[in-house]
């Protein structure tokens, strides 16, 4: 039997579409502000559309926010953290924290069609991963609310007042509730900014905060583009910032905020290695490298977007990985079958595409998978690149996108030294069955997190967070309070 | 196909095989479980599936008018419709092989039968391999034997695949599936290696289980096995069958092995020729989701015949 004999039927029973009804996302046409409790109309009575990225179809009319509304809702955030939130006990906090994580617990399907809607990504991960984890690390947090004696900071440590927090479109619920839970753990009041282009999950979740009836002005949460941002970091009445997006943006708040007495955590970009030996269980290994890309469609700050593989197995991984990436189904991401789903913006569409180019420009080998790509929205094939080197752009920056960059190596120092070759530090894999050898490689590796055996696997109880150029401060874990308490 | 001459070769050919990370085989088959099957593909897998079953009777208190019932349904699995396809095999002990190819007599459903002292296997050779001829002469069209479990926990490999080697020889042109009662075997990396001594022994089928243990068939278990079986026929052009058996009673359950096989090994195996079923009730649940999908309500469970 031929290779091609067995590649050409993979996946060859055809599934009809099983697409989530839409419907039960129940958008509204337009979203005001969630300042003190309550929707209201911006000041300017501006707004903008937030649109499906897999139909460019427009969702909902989203409020922009100007400098006065920030204002506002900093003042909102201040005076619930002087009059109630510090005045509330670790208990009582709890209380409202576990009531957050239940609700969305209960919505769970609505919030996954709304995210998926919003966002573009498949339902699957959707439903089974962005949903479940962030009622997960409401959950955990809320087990925190009381213990904060016993985190390791010292007795009765004391939070910081009110936090700004800026997240970025790529798990929309998710970075609100990293955000958001352990700051209100701690003892915050909080002002958070969603991306210009998902919104919409973190306003269900303002109305989640109303339905656990969670004192009004403790979370207030703002809409707008980078402006409604710069406006927040800029606030002379916020006592913190925590940003997740890009590298570019996160130095241009460090900057801002050097001068001020405003603490600030940040989670950036990355440009993740895989180091694969070739003792590694192949076929775990092939699955954990597509997880590690093509999750999410790539919009991943830790995704595995470099593949060290060892030189003697090289062509047999090469080969399998590309069998497996023309399986992905790409395509509507409300169908519970979809994979890999669309790109959440036209602009980062456009990135990826540039970045590719000099891909091919450069010297390396492209392989594109030969899915179907629906005509509306924004949509691109998952990408391989084969015999990438260092210095080629597509191993150096962050593409943000369905694109693996392979690289081999023929000795554990050259992995070490091949993965730590890059400005970043946020994650890294390494599959070997050789215990030893994974853990002299993960000592020397330069990222916050390493996984063995595995990749993109999260969980509330677990600190996460990079070194160098990708950000510092801890999300997740006893650590993740540190970021919210004066410590 | 690389020729198997001594234990120590075998080691080796072994010892090349990638090991099978737990964690990650069965968060793949999870994964696979959650493809949500709709309207036309149903349909047709349930179709597919009917006609992957080998109706299975392995009772103590078997009887022949028992067996008769079987081979019916066998070839009838809905009386009432004859859109419904038969299934592949009756699957009974030896001692009622003859009366089970008296009672299918032309039709194309099979008869196999579980040899080589089922489930146990704890005979010496001879016996075994006289329980296999037995059946062969008596009819059989497929022969379901069990590895030596002991000799292979043990490390007696060679045992193993010299046992195999034997059986495929008295069956002579008999179909062979070889159960490796992987609910023993405990761990992925020993079912691997044992589809692979199967195989280079010249299994025709590599099966799951007796279904007469603690735990049968699982879907991490089938995807590992499909695996081998996918880098078996790459590595050597020789293409191998897969039967799960044991605790798959639901369509559900069935459809998503259908989708693993889909995803791992290819269409290619979606057909009776290389997966099989080994299962007793889960016809019925497979009757009655397929006039689910047809009439939109489901019947009573009394509507199909209860063997």
């Amino acid at each position: 039997m031929s290779d091609e004999l067995t590649n050409s039927q993979l996946g060859a029973m055809a599934y009809d579409p099983a697409p989530e009804s839409a419907s039960i996302a129940r958008i509204k046409p337009a979203y005001g502000l969630f300042i003190n409790g309550e929707f209201s109309d911006p000041s300017s009575h501006e707004a903008f559309v937030t649109l499906n990225p897999a139909t460019e179809e427009p969702l909902a009319s989203v409020a922009q926010a100007s400098t006065a509304d920030v204002d506002r809702a900093v003042y909102a955030a201040r005076r619930a953290y002087d009059t109630v939130w510090s005045k509330t006990t670790g208990a009582e906090r709890s209380k409202y924290l576990f009531r957050i994580a239940r609700i969305i617990q209960e919505r769970s399907r609505e919030l996954a069609v709304v995210e998926t809607l919003d966002n573009g990504k498949p339902i699957r991960e959707s439903r089974d991963i962005d949903i479940p984890l962030a009622a997960a690390h409401f959950f955990y947090y809320a087990g925190w609310a009381d213990k904060l004696d016993h985190a390791g900071f010292g007795p009765d440590p004391k939070p910081l007042g009110v936090a700004g927090q800026i997240i970025p479109w790529n798990f929309p619920l998710l970075m609100a509730a990293w955000k958001l839970a352990p700051a209100l753990a701690a003892g915050n009041t909080c002002v958070l900014k969603p991306a210009e282009t998902t919104p919409l999950s973190a306003l269900i979740l303002a109305e989640i905060l109303q339905q656990a009836e969670l004192p009004e002005g403790v979370v207030n949460i703002i809409t707008g583009d980078g402006s409604t941002g710069a406006a927040l970091v800029d606030h002379p009445g916020v006592d913190k910032i925590a940003f997740t997006g890009s590298t570019e943006v996160g130095r241009l708040i460090q900057q801002r905020v050097a001068t001020s007495h405003k603490h600030l955590t940040l989670e950036l970009g990355g440009k993740g290695a895989n180091i694969v030996f070739e003792d590694a269980p192949i076929d775990e290994m092939i699955e954990g490298i597509i997880d590690g890309i093509f999750f999410n469609q790539g919009h991943v700050c830790c995704a595995g977007s470099r593949l060290l593989v060892q030189e003697s197995v090289a062509d047999d991984v090469l080969r399998r990985l590309i069998r497996r990436v023309d399986q992905l189904r790409v395509g509507d991401p409300l169908d519970k079958n979809t994979d890999v789903g669309a790109i959440n913006s036209a602009a980062q569409l456009s990135r990826i595409k540039e970045l590719t180019a000099y891909g091919e420009e450069e010297g390396a080998t492209r392989y594109t998978s030969t899915c179907s790509l629906p005509d509306k929205g924004y949509w691109f094939a998952p990408t391989v690149f084969a015999d990438v080197s260092q210095s080629h752009r597509i191993a150096r920056e962050e593409i943000f996108g369905p694109v693996l960059s392979v690289l081999t190596f023929r000795t554990p120092e050259e992995a070490v030294a091949k993965a730590n070759n890059t400005n970043y530090g946020l994650a890294c894999g390494v599959w070997s069955e050789k215990g030893s050898r994974t853990l002299w490689v993960a000592e020397r590796l330069r990222a916050g997190v390493v996984w063995a055996n595995t990749y993109n696997r999260f969980d509330p109880t677990s600190p996460f967070g990079g070194v160098r150029e990708s950000g510092f401060g801890r999300e997740g874990g006893r650590h993740g309070l540190e970021a919210y308490l004066n410590v | 196909m690389p020729a198997v001459e001594n234990e120590t070769q075998l080691r080796a050919l072994l010892g090349g095989l990638s090991g099978v990370d737990a964690v990650g085989a069965e968060a793949r088959a999870a994964k696979l479980a959650t493809r949500s099957l709709k309207k036309s593909t149903k349909l047709a897998a349930l179709d597919l599936a009917i006609s992957m079953v080998d109706l299975t009777t392995l009772e103590g208190a078997d009887t022949p008018g028992r067996v008769t019932s079987l081979c019916t349904k066998a070839m009838h699995p809905d009386p009432s419709d004859s859109g419904v396809p038969h299934v592949a095999a009756a699957c009974v002990y030896p001692d009622l092989v003859a009366h089970a190819r008296h009672v299918l007599g032309a039709s194309p459903v099979k008869v196999a039968a579980v040899a080589t002292s089922f489930p146990s296997g704890r005979a010496s050779l001879n016996v075994k391999l006289l329980d296999v001829r037995e059946a062969v002469s008596a009819g059989a069209d497929e022969i379901d034997m069990v590895i030596d479990r002991g000799a292979f926990l043990s490390g007696r490999l060679g045992q193993v695949f010299d046992e195999v080697v034997a059986v495929k020889e008295a069956c002579g042109s008999t179909h062979l599936k070889v159960i490796l009662e992987t609910g023993e075997l405990v761990t992925y990396d020993n079912v691997r290696r044992a589809s692979w001594i199967a195989m280079l022994a010249g299994a025709d089928f590599i099966k799951t289980s007796t279904g007469k243990v603690g735990v049968n068939a699982t879907l991490p278990t089938a995807l590992v096995m499909l695996e081998a079986v996918r880098d078996f026929a790459e590595t050597t052009g020789v293409v191998v069958g897969v039967k799960v058996a044991g605790g798959i009673r639901s369509a559900k359950d069935a459809l998503r092995y259908l989708v693993v096989i889909n995803e791992t090994v290819g269409s290619a195996w979606l057909s009776p020729d290389r997966f099989r079923f080994g299962a007793s009730s889960l016809l019925n649940d497979l009757l009655m989701q397929r006039l689910k999908q047809r009439r939109g309500v489901y019947v009573r469970p009394d509507e199909f015949s209860g063997d």
